[in-house]
């Protein structure tokens, strides 16, 4: 077990993800402890880069399981190929097999369709699970999940049951659009996502976009910045400015402070409502603008 | 490990706890063997170990820091223990400065009550109870001029009338399909187990429906002096809502915003009644609205709605804040929410219109605007709601 994170978080900014020392920690404890981690924080942060970057640092394969309302059972853990074993069955009837034998056949593995958390636990080396918006389920299958979380098994009724061959990392994330319950956050390490600062932002979309002018990545991000401090609806997270950045550079804009016309055009990588895009007119935009100077 | 780290860490669990971690022996030796396992790296590492391993929602990941001083280098300890120790505290609403002054006189009284509360739900002897109650009911009395107080026998009818109007928007249609005799959609996968036996021909068709599932229900009250009359029994209402089995929050709002659900949920309804009177008349005077609905948008709603709530709002519509402002937040509220019901006690009084120009506003959001201004025209919405 250890502590030191320092080598994980060098890692992560190889692969282009810029984790703070907190998300390093976390990562690292993860790893150590096998125990699921559970990020929150506002769209547009980074949570589900997480997994991807981390599966890249550890050499595995991400699997993803996108939440929302209805999931189910079925749709997370495994389901049957019907219609294959419908073709199977008439296949060998043909044949006069036995229809135990037939049975026996049909659920096999091979008529098995795994889904995301089977897909997970069959994996020769531990992969990154990542399960997306588990805010957006219901709560019946946070449950499930839990005991899904514990075990590592799965059974299948017709196999019978499927130990893990490896456990593997699970990276939740949440938007907190409902309260998860108290269970499920002690069953996880946790760990806040919050907007980069200024820094911090800087960093991830010069590593982003290695291409970008120094000065016009320096505008951008204090932009981006100013705007945030702005009363949005939806504020605009570091997807919206790595958007806008990849924007201006295709615009072939130098400076944000030259082509007023192409940057309000533009405006629309980072404002994502009606409402945002009217509450920032050109008068706006020319004083943030003016700010960052 | 040394004993005396040990010791210290135990201790360090403890302290977070009464700061309302959910922290137990599980998580001392889930700590300890973390620090144990490696080279010590540092109080920064150690810190950042700590906070991942401990906090468990937003709150608690913010606070952390502050807790962790406190604890390890007796930073602000004198400050920050007693305030935290107040806010940590579950099942009571944190009490607003503004009761201060009106819970003074009865400052016995309702120290008894805090006693009771900690006793876990009533269980107290019987003659302090009703003592205490005697003493806060006269004393919401003398200040509120309730002076249509409800009596016992319509509280009930309030409560009962509530429970069916909940049981009429229990229900709304899931995304999830279960098994069902009579479903519209064939279920594959148990069609072809069931038929197995007659070497896999679909003779016996299995079949599944999308059940019904409960429908959230968030109820915000106007308590504000010109609801006055209404708030008594509203608050009944309320309660009839929100003890239903079905998901629900309450708040109420005058200047401000309170959430109240807690107190509607209290068993013993006088004593739940008493807290809530504290609440509602501490502010009284004028209404914001928009203000109040902003703080919801904000802090609340994200959480407590989906597509499958119902929003109530109960008001007369006397806003202090800007129309505009209220068409603003009312369009928040509408997009997160499945239906927003206004109901308006004023609508029952002869040749009323909805002229305050805040309930013009509304009018252009809300599903249905209805009467509330006596218990049978609250019965008279169940038909009214069964149809959202």
């Amino acid at each position: 077990m250890k502590l030191d994170y320092a080598p994980l978080q060098r890692d992560l900014a190889e692969v282009g993800y810029i984790a703070d020392e907190a998300l390093a920690m976390a990562l690292c404890l993860m790893i150590g402890l096998g125990r699921p981690l559970l990020i929150e924080g506002e769209a547009g942060v980074g949570k589900t880069e997480i997994g991807k970057a981390l599966a890249q640092v550890l050499e595995t394969r991400l699997i993803r399981l996108q939440c929302y309302e209805g999931l189910d059972a079925n749709a997370t853990l495994y389901e049957w190929n019907y219609q294959r074993q419908l073709l199977a069955i008439r296949a060998h009837e043909r044949d006069a097999m036995p229809s135990e034998a037939i049975e026996r056949h049909i659920f096999s593995e091979e008529y098995l369709l795994r889904r995301p958390l089977l897909e997970a636990i069959s994996q020769p080396a531990s992969p990154v699970l990542l399960i997306d918006e588990i805010d957006r389920a219901d709560e019946e299958f946070e449950a499930f999940l839990l005991e899904i979380l514990s075990d590592f098994q799965i059974t299948v009724p017709e196999l019978g049951t499927i130990a893990a061959r490896s456990i593997p990392h699970v990276v939740l994330t949440s938007n907190g659009t409902r309260a998860l319950s108290d269970a499920l956050r002690r069953r996880c390490l946790y760990s806040y996502l919050d907007f980069p600062d200024e820094r911090k932002e800087l960093v991830i979309v010069r590593a982003r976009l290695p291409g970008i002018d120094r000065r016009l990545a320096e505008q951008v991000v204090r932009f981006a910045q100013l705007l945030r401090r702005e009363d949005l609806e939806k504020t605009p997270g570091i997807a919206e400015t790595l958007d806008w950045a990849r924007a201006l550079v295709g615009l072939d804009i130098a400076s944000i402070d030259t082509d007023p016309d192409a940057v309000q055009a533009s405006l629309i990588c980072l404002l994502k409502t009606e409402a945002d895009l009217k509450r920032v007119p050109r008068e706006v935009a020319a004083r943030l603008i003016g700010k960052v100077g | 490990m040394i004993a005396g780290a040990a010791a210290r860490v135990s201790g360090f669990i403890a302290h977070m706890r009464r700061h309302g971690f959910s922290a137990g022996p599980a998580e001392t030796e889930l700590v300890l063997s973390v620090l144990a396992a490696d080279e010590v790296p540092g109080a920064a590492a150690i810190r950042l170990a700590l906070k991942t391993l401990l906090s468990g929602n937003r709150e608690q990941w913010a606070r952390f820091d502050e807790l962790f001083d406190a604890y390890w280098f007796g930073r602000g300890v004198r400050i920050v223990a007693p305030a935290q120790a107040e806010a940590g505290a579950r099942n009571r609403s944190p009490r607003p400065k503004i009761w201060d002054k009106a819970l003074l006189r009865e400052e016995t009284a309702s120290a008894m009550g805090r006693a009771e509360h900690s006793q876990g739900n009533g269980g107290g002897p019987e003659g302090r109870g009703t003592g205490r109650l005697i003493a806060s009911r006269s004393d919401a009395l003398s200040r509120t001029d309730l002076r249509t107080l409800i009596t016992p026998e319509e509280a009930a009818e309030a409560e009962r009338i509530a429970e069916r109007l909940a049981r009429a928007i229990r229900y709304r249609l899931s995304r999830r399909r279960t098994p069902a005799r009579r479903g519209e959609m064939i279920d594959i996968r148990r069609t072809i187990r069931r038929n197995l036996s007659r070497g896999g021909e679909p003779i016996e068709l299995r079949r599944k429906h999308r059940p019904e599932r409960p429908v959230k229900l968030v109820v915000l009250l106007d308590a504000s002096g010109s609801m006055e009359v209404y708030s008594r029994y509203f608050i009944n209402f309320m309660r009839g809502l929100i003890g239903g089995r079905l998901h629900a929050d309450a708040f109420l709002f005058h200047t401000r915003l309170v959430h109240v659900a807690d107190a509607l949920r209290e068993r013993d309804p006088s004593v739940g009644m008493t807290r809530l009177s504290l609440m509602a008349d501490g502010f009284g005077g004028g209404t914001r609205i928009a203000t109040a609905l902003k703080t919801f948008n904000d802090r609340y709603a994200k959480e407590t709605l989906d597509s499958r709530s119902v929003v109530i709002v109960m008001s007369d519509g006397y806003d202090t804040d800007s129309p505009q402002a209220l068409a603003v937040e009312l369009r928040r509220l509408k997009r997160r929410a499945h239906r927003l019901v206004w109901l308006n006690p004023l609508l029952g009084w002869k040749g009323y219109a909805p002229v305050a120009r805040a309930m013009a506003v509304a009018l252009d959001y809300v599903d249905c605007f209805a009467t509330a201004h006596s218990l049978a025209s609250l019965a008279a919405l169940e038909g009214e709601l069964a149809r959202l």
